[in-house]
This record gives structure tokens, sequence and C-alpha cells, in this order.
């Protein structure tokens, strides 16, 4: 018996060291880049760690506006897009797991499909639509397609996380003397904390990440997004593009988003509901 | 505090079927009233319409002299526990407790003082800070508990409150219910399936079966006095015994032999043809027992005991019987009504535990004839029910009209 465990233990950490490779490696190699001078990437052999450490790139890129201004729009589309959604999503997913209404099977199969719909195909039509309507180039001409494909998914998580809520809770709390309002904000949103949590980071990843929208619907730095804005990165010289001014782009926008999975998997406890009734 | 009278209340459901018909109770100011009745005979049903969790389709449903049909759960001033409790998992034991009193807006002085006094009579103050996933169940109960005394409620309502909860704990936490109730004195509705919940807890019990009030009375009526088969079959443990039987007389034929039955109860079976008899196991004893020595000896019958339990205080005795088709078939049906099953139509009888029966011996068994009650085959109904001591039977509310005043425990709350 103790064996085996031994050999278990054993083949786990052979896994665990190999999917961490794998997944990691890429990484390192970005970070690495960061650290290296110009002159080093461009020198055409490369190693692994740089062969003198500088910071230039950091200071180069802290100090390049466009880039700023890039970060501030990712910050304020991504965080605006996943606070309305999350909202958005909340009352939604509620109303579907509580209410028997008609079409209720449609609303979620429909929600499913915009979900699965290719991104790159709403790229014309909505760059037209965005013209006309004077949401090229803005915030907002961000954030509602970014909602689009977002709730969808927000909604489904939710929902999920809705039906495992005892619907006795909320009863109870109704003859305890609260409002269907009460009862909603202070018994059944804290105890769908998790699944709430759960939402906004999908939510946030996807605003976060998302390029062919952002590269597409933004034509100057009043809205372009960071990933929109990398491609920008062109260098004077087109045949040695700035590799370590990307890679440090890239460090810096991957931080907050390291962040954020640090501070929210702590609000992501399974088992909040247990003890609420008999298990 | 305040009394809480239905009047022909009617819950129909989407597809028409009701899931409680026409049930009229009164409960008292400060009375502690049962629902009882098998799975799906309404009763849970019956106790959120009062709270208010479920419509009510027709009828009237009054708290006090208010008229409560369309009111909120929050605005009927009830406190009820769940059958899961329904503690909220975020919130420690003295917040749970304290909710009902947040929403009122209470200021945090008054929250603390009334929430300590509960959880002291709970005794629950060493678990104030704790949440409720590390309580164990007897203590979730009392925090359920304590959330429904915190508040000036005019009335509690349980909705199987013990079902979750191994036997011994069960015995304990009915009693501190019963106890609680007694000293607060206020007006308690308690739904259960559990017989000797209802027998013990209640001034009086209602028996439901499928939407329908079959009595209303209190315990002792209820046992002595069963308006029909399934009230018979449903009040006492072990049940009653259902046997075939015909009247000649005053002489009751029996698979058994044949005893002697008052006079009254004769009379009121008589050119009934097929009846059946319930008698309840206690009513038998061994002729030989030192108590029956000079008993009539016309009530005695020899039967082959096929299987003993010997319990320590009391033993029971099992004796098979065959019972005619018509009987057999009644019989069948009242089981399914009583989430039971008949395997086959037997005897029980509960002897002395220091009775040396063993199984295969034949006993002579003395019979109490006086304790016999006659059930119609067809209408299920008792045929020698005292309807002065049957508290309220539906359907049969003018014989009791005729015969006596009005019926013991109503109430003035319907003027």
């Amino acid at each position: 018996m103790a064996r085996r465990t031994r050999k278990a233990l054993f083949g786990t950490g052979v896994g665990f060291v190999v999917i961490m490779v794998w997944c990691l490696l890429p990484v390192a190699w970005i970070l690495s880049l960061s650290f290296k001078s110009q002159a080093e990437t461009n020198s055409g052999s490369p190693q692994f760690l740089p062969k003198s450490w500088t910071l230039q790139n950091y200071r180069d890129i802290l100090h390049n506006s466009d880039f700023l201004y890039a970060l501030r729009n990712s910050f304020g589309i991504a965080i605006i897009a996943t606070l309305l959604s999350v909202i958005f999503a909340t009352l939604a997913a509620y109303a579907i797991a509580r209410l028997d209404f008609k079409g209720k099977r449609l609303v979620l199969s429909l929600a499913l499909a915009i979900a699965m719909f290719p991104v790159v195909s709403l790229i014309s039509p909505l760059f037209d639509m965005w013209r006309t309507f004077h949401l090229f180039n803005t915030w907002p001409g961000l954030i509602i397609p970014y909602m689009t494909f977002t709730l969808p998914l927000a909604i489904w998580t939710l929902s999920a996380f809705f039906r495992e809520i005892p619907w006795e809770m909320e009863q109870a709390a109704q003859v305890d003397g609260a409002t269907p309002w009460q009862a909603f904000r202070k018994v059944i949103v804290p105890l769908a904390a998790p699944g709430v949590f759960t939402a906004a980071i999908l939510t946030f990843f996807f605003a976060w990440n998302e390029f062919a929208l952002a590269i597409s619907l933004t034509s100057t730095t009043a809205a372009r997004t960071v990933p929109a804005q990398m491609s920008f990165f062109v260098g004077s010289d087109p045949f040695n593009p700035p590799y370590g001014q990307l890679a440090t782009a890239s460090v810096i926008v991957t931080i907050p988003i390291v962040i954020i999975v640090l501070l929210f998997q702590r609000k992501i406890v399974a088992g909040l509901t247990s003890g609420a009734v008999k298990g | 505090m305040a009394s809480i009278t239905m009047n022909h209340i009617v819950k129909k459901y989407g597809d028409g079927f009701p899931a409680v018909n026409d049930v009229s109770i009164d409960v008292a100011d400060g009375e502690f009233m049962i629902l009882v009745g098998p799975s799906g005979c309404g009763k849970s049903t019956l106790l959120r319409m009062i709270v208010g969790l479920e419509d009510i389709t027709s009828g009237d449903m009054l708290i006090g002299d208010r008229r409560v049909n369309d009111l909120a759960p929050r605005d009927r001033n009830l406190a009820m526990v769940f059958q899961n409790y329904a503690l909220y998992p975020h919130l420690t034991v003295y917040e749970n407790i304290a909710f009902p009193l947040r929403l009122a807006g209470a200021p945090d002085k008054e929250v603390e003082e009334k929430v300590r006094a509960a959880a002291e009579t709970l005794e629950l103050n060493e678990h104030l800070e704790r949440k409720p996933a590390n309580l164990s169940g007897g203590q979730r109960q009392r925090v359920a508990m304590g959330r429904a005394i915190v508040r000036n409620a005019d009335a509690f309502l349980f909705d199987e409150p013990l079902s979750n909860l191994d036997a011994k704990l069960r015995g304990q936490m009915r009693t501190e219910i019963s106890r609680l109730q007694k000293r607060l004195g206020i007006t308690t509705v308690y739904v259960t399936h559990d017989q000797i919940e209802a027998m013990t807890l209640g001034d009086r019990v209602a028996v439901l079966k499928r939407g329908l009030l079959q009595q209303l009375a209190t315990p002792r009526e209820l046992y002595d006095n069963p308006a029909n088969l399934f009230v018979a079959g449903f009040i006492g443990s072990p049940p009653m015994n259902f046997m075939p039987a015909t009247v000649e007389g005053t002489t009751l034929k029996l698979p058994f032999g044949e005893v002697e039955i008052p006079a009254e109860k004769a009379e009121r079976a008589a050119g009934a043809g097929l009846l059946i008899a319930g008698i309840r196991p206690e009513s038998f004893a061994e002729a030989s027992a030192p108590h029956l020595r000079d008993v009539n000896e016309a009530n005695t019958f020899e039967a082959n005991v096929d299987v003993v339990e010997w319990l320590g205080n009391e033993t029971y005795a099992y004796v098979p019987f065959e019972a005619p088709p018509e009987v057999q078939s009644q019989l069948t049906q009242l089981e399914q009504e009583l989430d039971g099953e008949v395997v086959r139509t037997q005897l029980v009888i509960t002897l002395d535990g220091s009775s040396e029966v063993r199984e295969g011996d034949t006993v002579k068994i003395w019979m109490d004839a006086a304790k016999v009650h006659l059930f119609d085959p067809k209408t299920t109904e008792n045929l020698t029910v005292d309807l002065d001591h049957a508290g309220r039977i539906p359907g049969r509310e003018d014989a009791l009209a005729a015969s006596a005043g009005p019926a013991p425990g109503t109430t003035p709350a319907e003027s």
C-alpha cells in the first residue's frame, strides 16, 4: 500500500513537472527577453538567459505614452465590461434559475449560440454600424461587443450556481421579514459569490485579452487596448522588430491578470453552502 | 399572539389536482396544533399557505381577525422552522438568529439583548460565533428555533423539524419544543408524518389524507374514537388490528371465535352484514394473566402464535389469519394510503413483558370486547364512534350538533 502510494506520488510529481515546463517555458522565455538589450535580441545567437541584465526595456515602455494610454484603455474597458456583465448576468441568471417563464429554454440556447458565434464574422458589420452610430474608436464601442460575448457565459455559470442554492433559504428570508430584493441581496448573492467571482474573472480575461475587435474597431489611442497597441510596436528597422519591447509589454499586461487570479482565488471557496441544509 | 383560522381552504395546482381540498381548521390562541398524515396528504402545503409561501386557490386564511390570503410572507408576522433548517451558511449563529431583527431595522443594542436571551433559552451561547456548517444536527435545529423565537411572531410554524435527526435526538428535541411552546404560550402549527410526535406534542391533531381533513381532535380522542379506518390505522404503534367480523345480536363473530360486545355498539352495527372490526393490540391479554382470573370466559379464544417479539417491557405476539376478499382489498388499500404494504393479514397482540409465550405456542387470549370498533368496509367509517368524544369529523358534524353542544376546542375566532 505504502509503496503504491509512493509510486503514485512519484508519477504525479513527474507529470506535474512536465506540465509546468510545457506551460511556463514560453512565459520564462518572454520574461528573459524583457531583460535583454535590443542589441542582444538582434544579434542572431540567442541564449536563454540575458548575457547582461538590463531594465532599459521597462524604462522605455513606461515612458511610451501610447502604451500607457493603451494600458489605461485596457483597464477601463475590461473593468466596465466586467462590472456591467456581472450585474446583468446575476439578475438574468437569478430569473432563469427561479422563474418559470415561457421561452426559458429558448433564451438559454440563444445565449449559448451567441457565445459560440465566431468573433471575426461580426467585425465588418460592426465596423459599419459603429461608424454610423459614432461608436467607432470609443470605449462603449468595445464594451458593448465584449458584453455580448461574455454575458452568455456569465449567465450560464451563474444560473448553475443559483440552482444549487436551496430555495428554502430564500423562503426562510421572506418569512423572516425580507422583501424579495432583500432576500436576493442578503442571502442569495452572498451564497452565489463563488459563481459571481468566477463569472467576473472569465469576463475580465476575455475583455483584457481580446484582439480582433480591439484592432478593428479602434483607430487611435483614444480606445485602443494593449493587445492591439502591441501590434504597432514596429521599431525603426522593419526587419528587426523590437522583441525586447514586445516581451516587456507582454510581461506588464500579464501582471494584473496574475494578481487578479490570486486575489479572487481566495473568494472562490467551493462548498460555501455546506451546512445550509443537512448534508 | 393570535389565533389562526382556515375556512374552506382549497389548493389546486396547474393540473387541477386539489392538494388541499376544503379544509377548515381553527387554531386557538396559544394552542399547539398538529397537522399529520402520510406523504402527499397536503399537510406541508397547508402550512405553506398559512405562512404565505403558497397561493391559496380559494377559502379564507385568517390570522387573528385579519384576512391574510393576499399578504406577502413578511407581512404575516409568523416564524417558521424549515425541515432542512434553512440556516444562512454565510452568517454566524449570532447573525442567523439576529437576521429577522436586522431586517426589521432594530438597533444593535436591542439585537444584542434579544439574541443573547434567545441563545440563553436554547443553550447556544458557546456557539454564537460559529458558522452553521460547523454545528451538529441538533445545534442547527436549535439555531433555526432561535431565529423563530427572537422576534415577536404571532405564531410558530414547524415543517417536520425533527425528521432529519436521529432517533435519540428526536426524542430530546421533541421534549424541548414542547417545553418551549408551553413556556412561551405561543400559537403553534406543527407538521409531521410521525404519529408519536403528533400524539405527544399536540393539544389537538388534524389528520389529513389526500388533501381532505379526516378528523380534528385531541390525541386521546383520536386514539379512543377514530373517525374511520384511516385514522384508526394511522394513530397507534403497533397499529390497530383489523379483521373481518359480523354481528348477530350482541355477539361479534371474528376469525378466531365469538365475543360479546356491549349492546349499544351492537345496535349501531346491526344489519350491516360483513364489517371490519378494529381492536388495538393492548386490548388483548393472556387469559392466564393474574389480573384476569375473574373475567368473562366468553371473551377468550385460542390463538396460534407464529412470531414473538420481546421488547423487555412488553411482548408482541403475531397471529396470522385468513380474510375474505372484500375485507382483504379494503385493508390493502388502507395500507397503501398509510405508505405501508400488506404482506399478510395478522393479528398483533401486546402481551406483558414477563409473558412466557414462545413461537409456535397455542395460547388462550382474552379480548376487551368493549374496546372494539366496527367499521363499514365500503365507506370505511367507524360505526361505533362516540361522537361526543371524537372532536370534529368533517361530514358527520350534523350528527354531532344533534347529539351534543359545541364541539370541544372550538374557538370564538370565527365570530
